[in-house]
């Protein structure tokens, strides 16, 4: 990949992205993110801060990780039957890119499917992928992943929207 | 179907024996129905914190068991309970869950008035009620209060009857849980900050609170979380600072000595606290800044021993458990016999450095949020025992650990920290508020 990404490489990047969680390839998953990347899923609607009001997820690469390895640990026994996931996605927008900072991010509404035994979720979301370049290749600094309905009660989300 | 349980108060006792309890305390509906009726109207009940209205007019909208009721702020310095009906056709009165209405309370259907402690205000077009003997309806009474109200410390509790104990002979010693949560503050107060998470679970209430002074499952059940993170940060650089997620997540993961030396002490009424003498909070990092704030505002020994307290969770029966050393709050929500909303509350300790504020929150996130993964592995358990609890093999759910024949004649006692005294202990207290007063 050139050093400047096109519009049309960012977007291939959030469809892959995508692709690899619903096909469960979470280490290559994780390589995505740079090392001093978050994934955020707010729990207030334009939730402005992660630190002081609290969130779905605000992860670093370490939480992720451990998220990743306890999926695939024999004792985790909220998988066991395990989870499946589906992403839907909506045309990727590029809403900013700064090619001198290798800054980009990208806008993505969604439907996303969660299901484990017999029971199957929809949840719609908005994700912005806040994207940079790192030796070359696109990496994620930030993806916020908005769901419509991210203040209401909810039951179980395993997986990764 | 045929009444099992109202109106017969010795089915209802034998439910619960010494060292088991009937599994229809978790599935039957008609007892679920009764809890409401009873458990939920004889004991004090968590409404929420007076710092959600801090200012005239503002208004909570909230449960008391199956009950919608509305907190609101009806004078500088006192907070009302009222059902949330209007007395005219039973319209709900707020639609938010929070907000502020002014001076009046307004029915968004024929614009009927309220003030804030209830009152009928206005009526419009009035006179169609003349010579009618309005004045001696229901309708003319207003929104109907909560008849027992307490305000302890910001915590705002209430009693549907008049059947059961004041609330300092309900509560007694338990109350100095909440005390040392708010003693934390150098200013000797705390706000509800930082959002909340709310959880649904299909399960029953009581599973939730039987498991917050489980002590014996943490080291299986999360295994997967906490162990796994161990086992990541095994690979951190030599050296490298211990993050604050993993000061939160590792401790699960200790073994069954550090539980039972940890103690839980039992109450009254179904109260009771792990963690007497140390817990998993105890060991997090000092905040910078924090005990210098402490020793101002309190003096050197007394702010050592308020930090010095770490106590796990601390179970207000029925359906109320805090965190003092986190300043969290847990309120299990019932909505059916096997249905619960969870609400993780967190609380800003006014005057203390933010940091703690940011330790508050993502322990709710990383423990309480409906994406945890301490969370799912505790719900998957519950769910599991919810299915297999209809199984006819046996009744009984067993709570033996470390029984003694003489515990229930003590009171205010110190127990191995793996006993199930506590839970035995919260269901005598449901068999005394489920038959007093009936």
């Amino acid at each position: 990949m050139a050093v400047v990404p096109t519009d049309q490489q960012l977007i291939d990047f959030v469809v892959r992205e995508s692709r690899l969680l619903d096909q469960q390839r979470l280490d290559d998953w994780l390589d995505l993110f740079t090392e001093d990347g978050h994934y955020w899923m707010p729990v207030e609607w334009g939730q402005a801060d992660p630190r002081l009001t609290t969130s779905l997820m605000y992860e670093d690469k370490l939480l992720l990780k451990i998220r990743v390895d306890r999926l695939k640990g024999k004792a985790t026994y909220s998988q066991s039957p395990k989870s499946r996931c589906h992403h839907m996605l909506q045309a990727p927008q590029v809403d900013e890119r700064d090619d001198g900072e290798g800054r980009y991010v990208t806008w993505t509404p969604m439907h996303y499917v969660e299901s484990r035994a017999d029971e199957q979720t929809l949840y719609a979301a908005w994700v912005t992928h806040h994207l940079t370049t790192v030796d070359g290749a696109l990496k994620i600094r930030l993806k916020r992943v908005d769901l419509i309905n991210c203040d209401a009660a909810l039951g179980s989300i395993q997986l990764f929207v | 179907m045929i009444s099992r349980y109202r109106g017969n108060r010795q089915a209802i006792s034998a439910l619960v024996r010494e060292t088991e309890v009937h599994r229809d305390l978790y599935l039957d509906q008609e007892l679920f129905e009764l809890e409401m009726e009873h458990l939920f109207a004889n004991t004090w009940i968590y409404v929420g914190h007076d710092s959600q209205v801090p200012k005239v007019g503002d208004y909570y909208a909230t449960t008391i068991g199956a009950q919608p009721v509305i907190m609101v702020r009806d004078t500088p310095d006192s907070v009302k309970v009222l059902y949330n009906r209007c007395p005219h056709k039973g319209t709900r009165l707020t639609g938010d869950t929070c907000g502020n209405v002014g001076r009046f309370f307004r029915c968004p259907y024929h614009a009927w008035t309220f003030r804030l402690d209830g009152s009928l205000a206005a009526v419009p077009l009035k006179s169609g009620y003349d010579n009618t003997g309005f004045a001696e309806s229901h309708g003319a009474r207003g929104m109907t209060p909560v008849r027992h109200v307490h305000n302890y410390r910001g915590f705002v509790f209430g009693k549907l009857s008049d059947v059961g104990p004041g609330f300092d002979e309900f509560f007694g010693e338990a109350l100095s849980s909440i005390d040392n949560m708010v003693d934390r503050s150098p200013a000797g107060k705390l706000e509800v900050a930082g959002g909340v998470l709310r959880y649904r679970h299909a399960c029953n209430w009581k599973m939730l609170v039987d498991n917050l002074t489980d002590t014996c499952h943490p080291m299986i059940a999360h295994q997967s979380s906490a162990g796994t993170t161990v086992d990541v940060w095994k690979s951190a650089p030599a050296g490298a600072r211990k993050p604050m997620a993993v000061e939160i997540y590792a401790p699960f993961a200790s073994p069954y000595e550090f539980f039972q030396t940890m103690g839980i002490r039992i109450w009254d009424n179904g109260h009771g606290h792990t963690g007497v003498s140390h817990s998993i909070h105890s060991d997090y990092s000092a905040v910078p800044g924090y005990l210098d704030q402490m020793k101002a505002a309190y003096g050197e020994e007394r702010a050592k021993a308020i930090l010095g307290e770490n106590r796990h969770n601390t179970v207000y029966f029925p359906n109320v458990t805090v965190k003092g050393p986190i300043q969290l709050l847990r309120l299990f929500k019932p909505v059916a016999a096997n249905k619960t909303l969870v609400e993780s509350w967190a609380f800003r300790l006014v005057g203390a450095p933010d940091m703690l504020l940011e330790r508050t929150v993502m322990y709710n996130r990383l423990v309480n949020a409906p994406t945890s993964i301490v969370g799912h592995d505790d719900l998957e358990v519950y769910e599991r025992a919810q299915a297999g609890l209809a199984s006819n093999g046996n009744e009984w759910v067993n709570i033996q650990r470390l029984y003694a024949a003489d515990e229930p004649e003590q009171r205010n006692v110190v127990t191995d920290g793996t006993s199930e005294g506590q839970m035995r202990n919260q269901f005598r207290a449901w068999t005394k508020f489920m038959t007093m007063g009936a």
